[in-house]
């Protein structure tokens, strides 16, 4: 049942789009300024409807889509970016954002035994060499300003 | 011969320091495996910004064609293909390697790679000022149906499935014509205060390319990756020289095949190396051997791929059009150095392309010195764990879409696009036909208002889009490559239903 649902959700919130798209295009005004966004509306509404109904039709005889298992493995590293992202890169300051960051993430990730002390290390090694080239190539040879918070 | 007078341009010192980083670091991405081209050209484009246009460009075009000869590497000794472009090498190439032969299939590979690149940018140069004079004739009817045919031949030719390429090049037109309209200033689609500014291509590419392949190293999970470690005997380069030369038919199949794919817009790389290789082998005396670890599968195949990388970029240069999704990425930094393609670009621009087109070839001698320099130690390269890559990968994304305007929208809008498309890819949605939507909607929007302008003082918009040779002709390209696909796909699926 999930199989046949999975590749009818992703088809409908296209749909939807495509019809948020086409509605907002015709009633918006001036119309010259939404001249071009109504020709590909009223293509993007054809198609997305067809590749919805087409989804209802065939359900979970097409190719792709996920099982539960990598779900369960996309979410933790997807939490993270997001927290990173949208929280931690502005809060903590970029470079500090991204050093937890990229240890979670490797962390997380890395196949070694994390009983062992020397997989540990060799992590805080990587995170450590990794952001001292971030900080040489943007901080200090393009000169690119980043927030920097919680040492500001 | 105009392309002789910019040769010196490639040497000044920023110039060719650029060509060397590009093909190093492309080498080095290139085996790596999870890091394709076309993610390697779009994280690298933020870096450019403060560079010349030509030495961005340089640094942009060594990394794209040396991404792809780098794949070779971890498609031999891993049977891991860095790059879509490589799958046809693994089939000989590993089973070289297997063999304890790497080092000879690695030097086969690159010195395939260097005959094809050549040959393939050498088209380029030629090709490309006659196509562009051609195109001269081109009014904004012409060029509104050369950016539809950019985005529907990606959108057909380069996805599984046609809807789905159509519908993934509409959203991609769509996300073009968020924030204020150029002609009236009028508000559009703008449902967030981050968007009023409209969606920065570079974000936006970094995004839809680098953010799919960090979760679809997430998905892999834990997990050790079947990796072999393989014996890498000695192999002396004259004797790999000498076997190159002595396959003239692999060699000539594979530039022919891969030069003529590249021109066809949207087709790309994937498809030229698995071309090239299934052709040598029908013209093989010898064509059991293939697969077992024969050198003609392995010239075949990088001779293709890396012969497309030239032509890929005469449609690109030219039309606007470009001939794969790396080409694509490229057209993104083009025109954020202020570099329209079209027509005009040699008249307008010479000191910018000239370089450019120049430094490519320069580069594919540079790429195979170093590839086969580096051609003992790659192992090591392409065994960069999972886990490190996709940290890295995220936190360049961050970077880099933040530093394009130094603004925190630019990198939310990366990675929610990003998300976006690795569950879209995952149901059969392509980037490829998205981001030529996002790319080349303002220049399809654009002629479209100015056609209509025309139109409305002359016979109105239907005779002007729909009639004269040119338009007509492109008419029946955009529907052509249409119902090719779908009789291609319907084709397809009969042969797997029987």
């Amino acid at each position: 049942m999930m199989q046949k649902y999975q590749y009818a959700i992703p088809a409908g919130l296209i749909a939807l789009l495509g019809l948020w798209v086409a509605y907002v295009s015709y009633t918006q005004s001036p119309a010259a300024a939404f001249a071009f966004p109504r020709l590909v509306s009223a293509v993007f509404v054809v198609l997305a409807i067809w590749t919805f109904v087409k989804a209802i039709r065939e359900g979970g005889e097409q190719d792709g889509g996920f099982t539960r298992a990598e779900l369960f493995k996309i979410v933790p590293g997807m939490i993270v970016s997001a927290i990173y992202v949208f929280w931690g890169a502005k809060f903590f300051g970029f470079y500090t954002g991204t050093t937890i960051t990229f240890f979670i993430l490797l962390s997380l990730y890395d196949p070694a035994d994390h009983r062992l002390a020397k997989s540990w290390v060799k992590r805080v090694i990587i995170t450590a060499g990794f952001m001292a080239v971030m900080y040489c190539l943007f901080a200090l040879i393009l000169n690119v300003y980043t927030p920097r918070e919680i040492w500001s | 011969m105009e392309f002789l007078y910019y040769f010196d341009e490639v040497f000044t010192l920023w110039a060719f320091s650029m060509l060397l980083l590009g093909t190093v670091f492309g080498l080095i991405l290139g085996a790596t495996p999870g890091l394709s081209p076309t993610m390697a050209v779009a994280l690298a484009i933020p870096f450019t910004f403060k560079m010349e246009p030509a030495h961005g460009l340089i640094l942009l075009g060594a990394l794209y064609s040396s991404t792809v000869a780098g794949g070779a590497v971890s498609a031999i000794l891993l049977k891991i293909p860095g790059a879509p472009a490589n799958i046809a090498t693994t089939l000989d190439g590993h089973a070289m390697a297997k063999d304890g032969d790497g080092k000879r299939a690695l030097q086969l590979s690159f010195l395939a790679s260097l005959f094809g690149g050549v040959s393939g940018v050498l088209l380029l140069i030629f090709a490309t000022p006659i196509l562009a004079k051609w195109a001269l004739v081109f009014g904004p009817s012409e060029s509104f149906w050369i950016a539809i045919l950019g985005v529907t031949i990606i959108g057909t030719l380069g996805s599984t499935s046609v809807i789905k390429g159509l519908l993934a090049g509409c959203i991609g037109l769509w996300i073009s014509t968020i924030g204020f309209d150029d002609i009236l200033g009028t508000q559009r689609f703008i449902f967030h205060s981050s968007l009023a500014g409209g969606i920065n291509i570079i974000p936006a590419l970094i995004g839809l390319f680098a953010i799919p392949q960090v979760i679809a190293m997430f998905a892999k999970g834990r997990s050790h990756e079947d990796m072999e470690v393989l014996e890498i005997k000695p192999h002396p380069l004259r004797k790999a020289i000498r076997e190159v030369a002595s396959r003239t038919r692999a060699l000539g199949i594979g530039t022919a095949v891969g030069s003529i794919i590249g021109l066809i817009p949207g087709v790309g790389g994937q498809i030229a190396g698995l071309v090239a290789y299934d052709q040598t082998r029908n013209f093989s005396p010898e064509r059991a051997k293939f697969g077992t670890g024969h050198p003609e599968g392995i010239i075949a195949a990088e001779s293709a791929n890396n012969a497309m990388v030239g032509p890929s970029l005469v449609p690109l240069l030219t039309l606007s059009i470009p001939g794969s999704p790396t080409a694509a990425v490229l057209l993104g930094g083009l025109i954020i150095h202020g570099i329209f393609p079209g027509p005009n670009i040699f008249r307008e621009y010479p000191q910018v392309v000239w370089p450019f087109i120049n430094s490519m070839l320069i580069g594919q001698v540079l790429m195979c010195v170093f590839g086969l320099m580096i051609a003992g130690a790659a192992a090591h390269v392409a065994r960069v764990p999972r886990s490190v890559m996709a940290a890295v990968v995220l936190a360049l994304a961050v970077f880099g879409s933040y530093s394009v305007q130094l603004s925190m929208d630019d990198v939310f809008v990366m990675l929610i696009l990003g998300t976006g498309m690795y569950f879209l890819e995952r149901y059969g949605y392509s980037a490829a036909p998205l981001v030529l939507g996002l790319i080349l909607g303002p220049i399809a929007e654009g002629n479209f208002v100015e056609g209509a302008m025309i139109a409305a003082a002359q016979n109105g918009i239907g005779p002007y889009f729909f009639t004269g040779s040119l338009n007509l002709t492109l008419i029946a390209i955009v529907v052509g490559s249409i119902a090719y696909s779908v009789w291609l796909e319907l084709k397809n699926r009969q042969e797997r239903a029987a």
